[in-house]
């Protein structure tokens, strides 16, 4: 008897002719890409080419015109609970009534159900999330008075307490110091280590290269995509942005 | 009016106390997730838009034989047309021609005219009890029956019940609507699930606070609190506390002082509890935000030096 396959591992967001318009203008045409199984994955491109409207569209936040969309393999109902989706952090109103934990714990009620009190446990599994981003003596703070570095990680740790498999994340450096930066960029390799796919649309050319494994370059369309280390060269840029950038480094 | 407040001013005035309360409460707590929810204006326009229905449902209690001035049968007419009003809101603003706010006003002033229209058509009639309706304008607690305030109670019992049962899945859906339909929560049957209480709310409170104000007894508690605590379980507790308060104190008020008008008492107390706390807060009120200003004027001044 032969032994049994080992399968191949199944690219974590795998995206097949995927169209998305908002209006007339099409945001995203005919989009196909399977991103890798695990590691860290920039989404690049300029102002306008679809990266956020990719993250959305996958996860049926905005409708698609057309394309097929799979999550290790399996639909979205069926992959729900291993995806953690970061949202920017202007969609969030932050004078929003809680404390940094209260918004951590919020991660962990798909889990323990919505209709009894977070039990003891879950509300330490939040506590654990909080110090794992650098928030653990913010705890108890109003997310309306934290800066906007803090909020961001309060997010994620949101995020991280959910344990999803797929971490999509909508600009998480957006707008934080270089510190923030490389706390939220160390949690997200400490992900990739523990065999993680962590996809993020990112604006920073200049990092892509060292902070990352593999990248998608968009304008729409899929313009190229490859390792990290080598994809942002002269000739893909040029073609995503119109020749008026040149390569990082 | 000491009477009143300890529940001794005779059987009937101490149910109506009661029925009041417990709308009080439902008011604050549900008012909550309406405020967080930016949907003041909605409760307004539903509250204004219940007019048409209640007089509509008057005149056709005449030809089917029922009692023209049986509250639940009223306010049945009032939820109707609140919906529609809603509905209509909505419609309005979806269409992308008009923004929010005016198809809000377009809604609340065209179902407030058309109620005020048929209102006098049913004051004009031959019969008797149309002075029960306008009661339901500004609030009448005084000639309100035990069997009102029974009603009242039940109607605001049921919003409350179904806020607390709700009350996570509706937090989750108001801090973070993308990530809640992320999590598989039903965002949209829970937004008119909050629509539904808002609405069982004001239906509670029209025989009390009247339809002109009963949208001051959702916002003003939930206002208030938001000024002095930092989490929504902590601001449910003390707005429904405050709205419960406020309704018992303005009952009482409005029954010691006969032609003071119920709603209009309530309303302007829960208003005084509203502005101590707007002054006092510690964390955002503005005599403690004053303070910290001249504080550290002085130290740059000081440091200037």
């Amino acid at each position: 008897m032969s032994p049994a396959p080992v399968p191949l591992p199944l690219p974590a967001l795998s995206v097949r002719g995927l169209s998305v318009a908002y209006g007339r203008e099409p945001a995203l045409w005919n989009v196909t890409w399977h991103s890798p199984p695990s590691g860290l994955v920039a989404i690049v491109g300029p102002n306008g080419a679809g990266k956020s409207t990719l993250l959305k569209a996958a996860l049926g936040l905005v409708p698609r015109l057309a394309g097929e969309v799979r999550f290790f393999g399996a639909p979205l109902a069926a992959a729900r609970r291993r995806i953690g989706y970061l949202p920017q952090r202007a969609a969030i109103e932050w004078d929003f009534p809680a404390t940094a934990l209260d918004v951590a714990a919020m991660g962990r009620y798909p889990r323990a159900g919505w209709f009894r009190p977070l039990p003891r446990a879950e509300r330490e599994a939040a506590r654990a999330a909080l110090a794992e981003v650098g928030l653990a003596d913010l705890a108890d703070r109003p997310i309306g008075e934290l800066s906007g570095g803090q909020q961001q990680r309060v997010l994620l740790a949101r995020t991280l307490a959910q344990e999803p498999d797929l971490f999509l994340m909508d600009e998480p450096f957006a707008g934080v110091d270089a510190a923030t930066e490389e706390a939220i960029l160390a949690v997200l390799h400490r992900l990739a280590e523990g065999g993680r796919c962590v996809i993020a649309v990112h604006h920073d050319l200049s990092t892509v290269p060292r902070a990352f494994d593999h990248a998608l370059l968009l304008n729409r369309e899929v313009v190229a995509e490859g390792p990290a280390a080598t994809l942002l060269s002269p000739e893909n840029l040029a073609r995503a942005y119109g020749g008026r950038l040149r390569a990082p480094g | 009016m000491w009477e009143a407040l300890a529940f001794r001013a005779g059987h009937n005035a101490a149910v109506v106390a009661l029925g009041c309360i417990v709308f009080g409460l439902a008011a604050g707590a549900v008012g909550c997730f309406v405020l967080l929810r930016g949907r003041a204006l909605i409760a307004d326009a539903a509250a204004h838009a219940t007019l048409p229905g209640i007089a509509a449902a008057f005149l056709l209690a005449l030809p089917l034989g029922l009692d023209p001035r049986a509250l639940p049968w009223l306010l049945a007419g009032g939820a109707v047309t609140a919906l529609l009003g809603v509905v209509a809101a909505h419609a309005l603003a979806s269409s992308g021609r008009v923004k929010d706010d005016a198809a809000i006003a377009v809604a609340l002033s065209a179902f407030f005219g058309l109620g005020a229209v048929l209102l006098s058509v049913v004051q004009a009639l031959p019969v008797a009890g149309q002075a029960g309706l306008s009661g339901l304008l500004l609030g009448r607690a005084a000639g309100m029956t035990a069997a009102d305030a029974a009603t009242m109670a039940a109607v605001a019992g049921i919003a409350l019940g179904l806020l607390l049962l709700l009350r996570r899945p509706l937090a989750a859906l108001l801090f973070d609507p993308l990530q809640a339909r992320l999590a598989g929560l039903p965002a949209g049957a829970l937004d008119a699930a909050l629509l539904g209480l808002m609405l069982l709310v004001v239906l509670a409170g029209l025989p009390a606070v009247g339809l002109v104000l009963v949208v001051a007894l959702l916002i003003v508690p939930a206002a208030a609190a938001r000024l002095l605590v930092v989490r929504l379980p902590a601001m449910v507790a003390l707005s429904a506390a405050f709205g419960a308060g406020a309704s018992h104190l303005g009952v009482a008020l409005s029954a010691s002082a006969p032609g003071l008008p119920t709603g209009a008492t309530i309303v302007l107390v829960a208003l005084a509890g509203f502005l101590l706390a707007l002054l006092l807060s510690p964390r955002r009120g503005l005599i403690a935000a004053f303070r910290r200003q001249a504080a550290l004027m002085a130290a740059a001044r000081a440091a200037a030096r």
